[in-house]
């Protein structure tokens, strides 16, 4: 067994002490959930120190048999690998630490430990897998944790909707997912991503088989049209929020085009799906967070365009910028959400409108938002900066104008919500009864330690180095100093209407853009055109078979019975049980005999 | 030798013979007999799964003896890897719902004796290679099952009880039909099932054959659109009936399928795969859509094994390994997981008396193992990668797919549906506010804990590590496979 086996044992094994024990353990049941995450840290940082003898799969033996082919689980350890590996077990245990200041007077204390484990277990496998089948199984894994943990305050109808929501939804896309495996299998004989490389087959079936694998990764990373059920997934606590729904799970799906990248590349249609896909989910999720008022909602709009913009960097064709801007992502956006939940946990409240003047209160997590805030906000030198730089810069050299201009309005509108999220948090006057508080320190910990690395995670460089473009090449300063000015321009726009409260623009066009508020206050009507289009007529269809069912098909069995039972019961009058009718029948029997033997 | 599997087959019937000779007013007494010998035969059926050859091919613990002579009827059983599972599974829920069966309080004496007959029949079905043996016991299912529904069933009962027993004989009697013309077209005149397949039956009888028998067993399956006995039967018969119904016999319509149906008109099966693969992708989707629209838990439970028995005749219908693999291991995980899922509605019926979803909302609260329970089948039934649910439904698809890949995305589709149902039922039922109907109903007891663990457990081994249920079947497969020379193409 190779030591990276191992990783993703400890999560499991304290999710098993947890679910069985747990309530006996206490507090205690977190301490070993956390003890796991940082075992798994370990043998992480062990993994990536033992990497100098390259990549390779580790087969752990036959699982099944599929056409006569075995299909033998694995992991593999590569570069994207051990990268996720480190970032899971990294982020993840900071959050469990500021989970455990976060949840401790909730009833179900050790059930959520337990299931954050069986989360961290299933990420961890997720990103070891080395075939499609076995990385749909912890796909599958992390969905079932999402859900149970978007559902996890289920007296609050909300949530068990949510939950709900986010299940089937990303079922929409792993429907596809698992067709695209089997069209990939049948036509080049390889559930393996060792083998993607040197796939051939006739055409357009790869494509296909790509762009489904595609609609996957869609619906795990919230993607233009599947993209509805994150913003309703922040009924979850906020911890999961940060830990599921903006570092690690939600980035399955670019992991999953990165680990597939071969695939992609060698069919320019599927890969520019991707780009597509990305783009409109990057400005779309954007244009919704700015006029949100829910500081959980609008950092999850937030992170919807984030992964847009990834997936944007994977389909311009580079891995680098992809998977770097994946990588202090989920730094920034982690930071970003826990201080979310320290504000929530403070004052009680979602409601940014009814926020303010909370950083004199709360020092810490004041500083820490607002360098979470800079970093996605992409100002240099903090981290979101270089590696949206890259997005930008591959979009440029590929001459993609249309993508670089999408790229750079998303970073525009990216830089104004933020800047509106902490000045109507942070600064100005409270606009509502408050008592904030600073949280205590497992909750601060966390905060200080990830807003080092969403200040300084930039500087290592794209962690994956295909295609990466170096800092001198042709147009990089020209790109970085646009890109600065437009953040720049963004935050700037912020303060000046919701710090200085001047109107920019005049009434009349004020006016008019009153539509276009309503339409993004509404997210574009897409749940309601969903419910109109698919959901109401799925359920009528439903109804109408039942319907069918229940008249028709049982109908048919009903009526035969009945006609069975009339015949018999007109049949029966002939045995009256009259002598009379019998001798008389008789009569007319040997009379109709003789007739016919007598050929009268 | 001993004769293991007759050994097997009559237990149960000797303890009629017992519970016969005991009081009707000591129903501990007869409750703890008939326990007990269903207990042996599931310790027998372990002993003949761990003494099983898998590497052999042939049929085993084979016992062949002359019975009519005239007619060349024959007493003779056996079993394989297609059997084994089967038998194993019969055992087991056998047993449990045996346990579950405590629970029936009015005339014991009768219920029991109906039940251990039930079991003779069903173990009798899978066990029997001689044609007339076969029909005898798929027969005697019959009769206590008629009974067990109509004596101890819901309020329809009756309706119920006569129409599955009306339904299911219409269909064994074309099985009847076609038996004697097998026995008169073989030279020279047999009933030997596997006689009969290597002789091979005349390709002009094939197709006329093939739907005689395949129309009984689809009743049983119960493939559409024979299937509107099933929610009725489910719906009125008490909960370990209905665990049996589910778990067992639905599984010996899919049994003769594989047994007789394929290997024995092989020429009428490959021309008919792709008609049964469209029923099974209807049974599949329509099942799912119907079970959507339901409001009673129990009957919801009931369509939704209408929706994955498809998963069987889907792989049925692929003629290759992968196929056949799926759709057996489909059934041995059908009846794990809906045998469990009819146990927990019986739970939840005992305290509440009511099925319909709006009297209940937030069970999790007053009943957290429960709650646990449902969600894990729930989450098994709806085939969530990593419980055994899956690997079945994943291998017929897998199977399927080389031959028809537009009906096994259909299907794909139907399981967006079928997430759909069992997510709305787990939030009506456990989540939300709790409905005050429900606020102190106790949790499951240690006894319905007994009846359900074993079958969670089986789950997430059966879908952990399915080669070891898989390397059971994998001769019969391959014999089975080889008839059709490695698919229709």
């Amino acid at each position: 067994m190779h030591i990276a086996h191992f990783i993703p044992l400890f999560p499991f094994l304290a999710f098993v002490i947890d679910i069985l024990i747990g309530r006996r353990l206490k507090i205690a049941s977190a301490y070993i959930a956390t003890g796991a995450c940082v075992l798994s840290f370990i043998f992480s940082l062990k993994v990536y120190q033992d990497f100098s003898c390259g990549a390779g799969s580790y087969d752990l033996g036959t699982w099944l048999v599929i056409a006569g082919k075995p299909l033998n689980f694995g992991i593999i350890i590569d570069p994207l690998s051990i990268m996720m590996l480190l970032i899971v077990s990294f982020i993840g245990t900071f959050i469990l630490i500021y989970s455990i200041g976060y949840m401790h007077d909730d009833p179900r204390f050790s059930r959520y430990f337990a299931y954050i484990s069986l989360f961290m277990s299933s990420m961890l496998g997720l990103v070891l897998a080395d075939n499609f089948i076995l990385l749909l199984i912890f796909w599958e894994g992390v969905g079932l944790c999402s859900y149970l943990l978007i559902a996890f305050w289920h007296e609050r109808p909300a949530a068990a909707a949510a939950g709900l929501k986010a299940f089937v939804t990303t079922r929409i896309g792993d429907t596809g997912f698992l067709i695209g495996i089997l069209l990939l299998f049948f036509t080049c004989g390889t559930f393996h991503f060792t083998d993607l490389k040197s796939v051939t087959g006739p055409e357009p079936l790869l494509t296909i088989a790509a762009i489904l694998i595609f609609m996957g990764a869609m619906g795990k990373s919230a993607q233009f049209p599947l993209h509805v059920w994150l913003p309703d997934a922040m009924e979850g606590p906020t911890a999961v929020s940060a830990l599921i729904h903006a570092a690690t799970m939600v980035a399955a799906g670019v992991y999953l085009v990165a680990r597939c990248f071969p695939l992609f590349v060698a069919h320019p249609i599927a890969l520019q799906t991707v780009a597509v896909i990305g783009g409109i989910s990057a400005l779309m999720a954007a244009s919704m967070a700015t006029v949100n008022n829910d500081i959980k909602r609008v950092l999850a709009y937030s992170t919807i365009s984030q992964l847009g913009l990834m997936m944007l960097g994977l389909g311009l064709g580079s891995v680098s910028a992809g998977t770097f801007h994946l990588m202090t992502h989920a730094f920034f956006k982690a930071l970003l959400f826990l201080c979310a939940g320290s504000v929530i946990h403070s004052v009680g409240i979602q409601d940014i409108q009814k926020m303010g003047g909370l950083f004199s209160k709360m020092k810490i997590t004041g500083t820490t938002f607002c360098i979470g805030t800079l970093a996605l906000a992409g100002v240099p030198p903090f981290a979101g900066f270089w590696s949206k730089d890259e997005i930008l810069l591959t979009a440029w050299q590929n001459h993609h104008p249309v993508f670089l201009i999408l790229a750079l309005l998303t970073s525009l509108l990216t830089a104004f919500y933020m800047a509106r999220l902490i000045f109507l948090v942070l600064f100005g006057t409270a606009r509502s009864q408050m008592h904030p508080h600073e949280s205590p320190m497992s909750m601060t910990i966390p905060l200080m330690v990830l807003s080092i690395f969403a200040f300084g995670a930039g500087f290592w460089g794209a962690p994956i180095k295909e295609g990466f473009i170096e800092g001198e090449s042709h147009g990089a300063g020209m790109i970085m100093t646009i890109s600065t000015l437009v953040s720049l321009t963004g935050l700037l726009t912020a303060y000046l209407i919701y710090v200085r409260r001047i109107t920019l623009l005049p009434l009349s066009v004020l006016n008019s853009l009153q539509g276009l508020k309503t339409l993004l206050i509404n997210k574009y009507y897409i749940d309601e055109i969903y419910d109109r289009v698919l959901i109401q007529p799925c359920l009528r269809l439903c109804r109408a078979s039942f319907d069918f069912d229940s008249n028709i098909v049982d109908g048919l069995v009903n009526a035969m019975a009945f006609v069975t039972q009339y015949c018999s019961g007109v049949i029966r009058r002939s045995q009256t049980g009259l002598i009379q009718n019998y001798l008389l029948i008789q009569v007319f029997g040997v009379v109709l005999l003789l007739i016919w033997l007598l050929k009268l | 030798m001993i004769p293991l599997l007759s050994f097997i087959i009559f237990l149960p019937l000797a303890g009629v013979l017992l519970i016969l000779i005991t009081p009707s007013h000591l129903p501990k007494c007869i409750r703890y007999t008939a326990t007990l010998v269903t207990g042996i035969v599931f310790l027998l059926s372990i002993y003949l799964l761990i003494n099983f050859d898998t590497g052999q091919s042939a049929m085993q613990f084979v016992e062949h003896k002359p019975w009519l002579v005239g007619w060349n009827i024959w007493y003779f059983l056996g079993v394989d890897g297609l059997s084994l599972a089967l038998i194993f599974l019969t055992s087991l829920l056998g047993f449990l719902a045996c346990l579950a069966s405590w629970k029936i309080e009015e005339r014991v004496k009768e219920y029991f004796i109906f039940y251990l007959l039930l079991m003779t029949g069903m173990l009798g079905t899978f066990l029997a290679l001689d044609l007339v043996l076969f029909y005898i016991f798929w027969e005697v299912v019959l009769i206590p099952m008629y009974f067990l529904i109509g004596i101890w069933g819901g309020p329809r009962r009756e309706y119920a009880a006569v129409k599955f027993f009306l339904y299911t004989l219409a269909g064994s009697v074309l099985m009847l039909i076609g038996i004697l013309s097998l026995y008169f077209l073989s030279q020279p005149h047999t009933f030997n099932i596997l006689e009969l397949i290597s002789r091979g039956v005349d390709p002009r009888w094939q197709m006329i054959l093939f739907f005689a028998f395949f129309v009984a067993f689809a009743v049983k399956v119960p493939a559409f659109p024979f299937h509107t006995w099933l929610p009725d039967a489910h719906v009125e018969a008490p909960t370990p009936v209905s665990v049996l119904l589910a778990g067992v016999l639905l599984k010996m319509g899919g049994y003769g399928i594989f047994r007789i149906c394929l290997p024995m008109f092989k020429i009428a099966a490959v021309n008919l795969a792709p008609a049964l693969a469209v029923l099974a992708v209807v049974n599949i989707v329509y099942g799912a859509c119907v079970a959507m629209a339901q409001t009673d838990f129990k009957k919801m439970v009931a369509y939704s094994s209408v929706s994955h028995m498809g998963f069987v005749l889907l792989g049925a219908a692929a003629l290759n390994a992968t196929g056949f693999n799926g759709a057996i291991l489909e059934m041995f995980n059908h009846g794990i997981i809906t045998g469990g899922l009819f146990l927990l509605v019986g739970v939840v019926y005992d305290r509440a008396h009511t099925r319909e979803f709006s009297q209940f909302g937030g069970l999790s609260k007053p009943m957290p193992f429960y709650a646990f329970c449902l969600t894990f089948l729930s989450l098994a039934s709806l085939g969530l990668p990593g419980l055994s649910g899956f690997v079945g439904e994943f291998m017929s698809l897998a199977g399927a797919f080389s031959f028809y890949p537009g009906l096994v995305a259909l299907s794909a589709v139907g399981l967006i549906v079928t997430v759909g149902y069992f997510l709305l039922m787990i939030q009506r039922v456990l989540l939300g506010t709790v409905n005050p109907n429900c606020s102190n109903l106790p949790d499951m007891n240690p006894l319905e804990l007994i009846t359900i663990v074993p079958l969670i457990l089986i789950t997430l081994a059966a879908g952990f590590y399915p080669q070891a249920v898989l390397h059971y079947q994998q001769t019969a497969v391959e014999g089975m496979v080889r008839l059709f020379c490695g698919g229709i193409s």
